[in-house]
């Protein structure tokens, strides 16, 4: 089914890393693999969550963006403040459509940029006495704010402030928490540190601080873990749990508040969309509270009915009933997006290149469409997400870690895919070449994507990408040249 | 010594480290009855870790400290 053979695939790496000095060829040929479905462990295959090699392109975050962009910043009803130079929190600022209900600047606060705006007199002498200040502004002009997180950008590291004693300090002023966040930008390889490093302050500075209060608990609370609720994923994902009889407590982190992440300890059942972010503070939840986690899928109707059966199976008859009726229900739905859009993407190829869960858990809602992924790759995975992504791709396709500028457009241009998906940095370099692209990150500014909703969106989506006339009058740089060679041999 | 996580997968233990973000399936546990457990646990990446041997606990995941025995290769 596959376009090319596993010595075909194996020879076009080998073709693409021969540009590279000879060092930087046998490293980055650890980190490009074909498929094999049979391996069990990625990474007798590929090498993951290495630093990107200095010199090639590379469009990995830093973990700041992870800490600040993935995990705190769609908590709605603090102010996160971006302890540093103004920049990293201004050219951050709302980029990842993290929705959420409320009155912006008033009781919640997601799209606005805080920062401390370091200047050289800060560095020198450092920003604690800003950082103090900035606290006591805040708590006066936006009196209803539940709390502040401080997200260090690399300045503090470097010049070796002390936020924790700020904050502390700061927290028993204003009587609400303040948590230090030491997410300095040059900490680890990718934003995935930021992330484990959001998650160790999620669980040292909020997650037990309703422990022992008394809380009316029904046998069906669940918490959404990992959902940031991009374009509305998150909503479209609690539709469906509430429609199954569940009690959603908690989203972790988009349309999320600080309550809600006190109150998780208290659930029967922590489900878990993106694993890479999230696993952290589930497996910390798991071992401490005794709360069992679930991985779960919610792109495209095979998973979304997979998923759903899994997630009732933890719960009584009653669920599983109700499970089956959504199911039902929506079946005929499903069945009309496919039956419209499946003919017009029938046999499409398709190659990502995102971060976090995309890369695996859309391959699904591809195949829902009769679309084919004939290559993936992951900014910031680590072994167990090859892992995973193993089983869900097809035999000997191709496979890249942290995939240089360079690599990606020269698989592009051999592979030959109709639709790439990945992000904003790709995308006018692949629909210059004549490729139509969608973002993967953010949706391309539509969404969600997620549960039976967010299908009929995504399928809408691909189709417009691929049936845009526009790409019929592109002409590729590669194909410019053989037309050219073809008049002047003629 | 490292500080490291055992929880009951879907095919057996599986052991994590978070240090490293490192997870893998353990293929042997060297004591496994109610009143001693641990030992010397080998792991499907090839690496190796000692933990002491103590009573199985009664839940897992449980986090232990844990002695690098071999290192898996990188």
């Amino acid at each position: 089914m596959t376009t090319l053979s596993r010595e075909e695939t194996d020879a076009l790496i080998a073709e693409v890393l021969e540009v590279y000095p000879e060092k930087a060829k046998k490293d980055r040929a650890k980190h490009l693999a074909s498929n094999d479905v049979t391996v069990e462990q990625s990474k007798k295959c590929i090498t993951s969550n290495r630093k990107s090699l200095p010199g090639v392109m590379t469009i990995r975050g830093c973990a700041y963006a992870g800490s600040k962009g993935v995990v705190w910043g769609p908590i709605k009803d603090m102010i996160h403040i971006s302890h540093g130079p103004v920049g990293c929190g201004q050219y951050s600022r709302a980029g990842r459509r993290n929705y959420y209900v409320g009155t912006t600047g008033v009781d919640t606060f997601g799209t606005m940029n805080f920062t401390s705006d370091f200047q050289e007199k800060d560095i020198v002498f450092g920003g604690d006495k800003k950082l103090a200040k900035l606290i006591e502004e805040v708590e006066q002009l936006f009196p209803l704010h539940k709390g502040i997180s401080v997200q260090s950008e690399c300045p503090i590291g470097l010049i070796g402030d002390d936020i924790e004693s700020v904050s502390k300090k700061g927290s028993a002023a204003i009587g609400k928490p303040i948590v230090p966040v030491r997410c300095e930008g040059f900490r680890g390889v990718s934003q995935s540190l930021g992330h484990h490093i959001a998650n160790d302050a999620i669980r040292d500075w909020v997650l037990d601080k309703r422990d022992g209060q008394a809380y009316e608990s029904t046998p069906y609370d669940v918490a959404i873990i990992g959902d940031y609720n991009i374009g509305g994923d998150a909503w479209a994902t609690r539709i469906l749990l509430e429609e199954m009889g569940l009690r959603v407590v908690a989203q972790w982190s988009g349309d999320g508040t600080i309550a809600e992440m006190m109150n998780t300890p208290k659930v029967k059942l922590n489900l878990l969309h993106c694993y890479r972010s999230m696993n952290y503070i589930s497996r910390h939840m798991e071992e401490k509270y005794g709360i069992p986690y679930l991985e779960y899928n919610f792109f495209g109707p095979t998973k979304i009915i997979e998923s759903l059966r899994r997630i009732a199976a933890f719960f009584d008859d009653t669920v599983k009933e109700k499970t089956e009726a959504v199911i039902a229900r929506y079946q005929p739905m499903m069945d009309a997006i496919i039956a419209k859009y499946k003919p017009r993407l029938q046999g499409k190829k398709v190659m990502l290149y995102v971060g976090g869960l995309r890369p695996r858990h859309v391959i699904g809602a591809y195949e829902d469409l009769g679309m084919e992924v004939i290559g993936t790759g992951y900014e910031f995975a680590h072994n167990d997400d090859y892992d995973r992504t193993i089983k869900e791709m097809g035999d000997a396709t191709l496979l890249y870690d942290d995939v240089t500028g360079f690599e990606l457009e020269e698989f592009v241009k051999r592979l030959k895919p109709d639709m790439v998906g990945s992000g904003i940095k790709e995308k006018y370099i692949f629909q210059k070449m004549g490729i139509p692209l969608r973002q993967m990150h953010s949706w391309d500014y539509s969404g969600p994507y997620h549960g039976y909703d967010g299908f009929a969106i995504f399928a809408r989506d691909m189709d417009i990408a691929l049936s845009n006339p526009t790409f019929k009058n592109l002409t590729p740089p590669w194909k410019k040249v053989a037309e050219e060679e073809v008049k002047k041999a003629a | 010594m490292a500080n490291i996580m055992i929880r009951q997968g879907e095919k057996g233990l599986t052991f994590y480290l978070p240090k490293r973000d490192l997870e893998a399936s353990i293929e042997s546990i060297e004591f496994d009855t109610p009143e001693k457990w641990g030992g010397e646990l080998k792991l499907d990446n090839g690496g190796s870790y000692y933990i002491d041997p103590i009573a199985k606990p009664p839940r897992l995941p449980i986090s232990l400290r844990a002695k690098r025995l071999g290192a898996a290769e990188d």
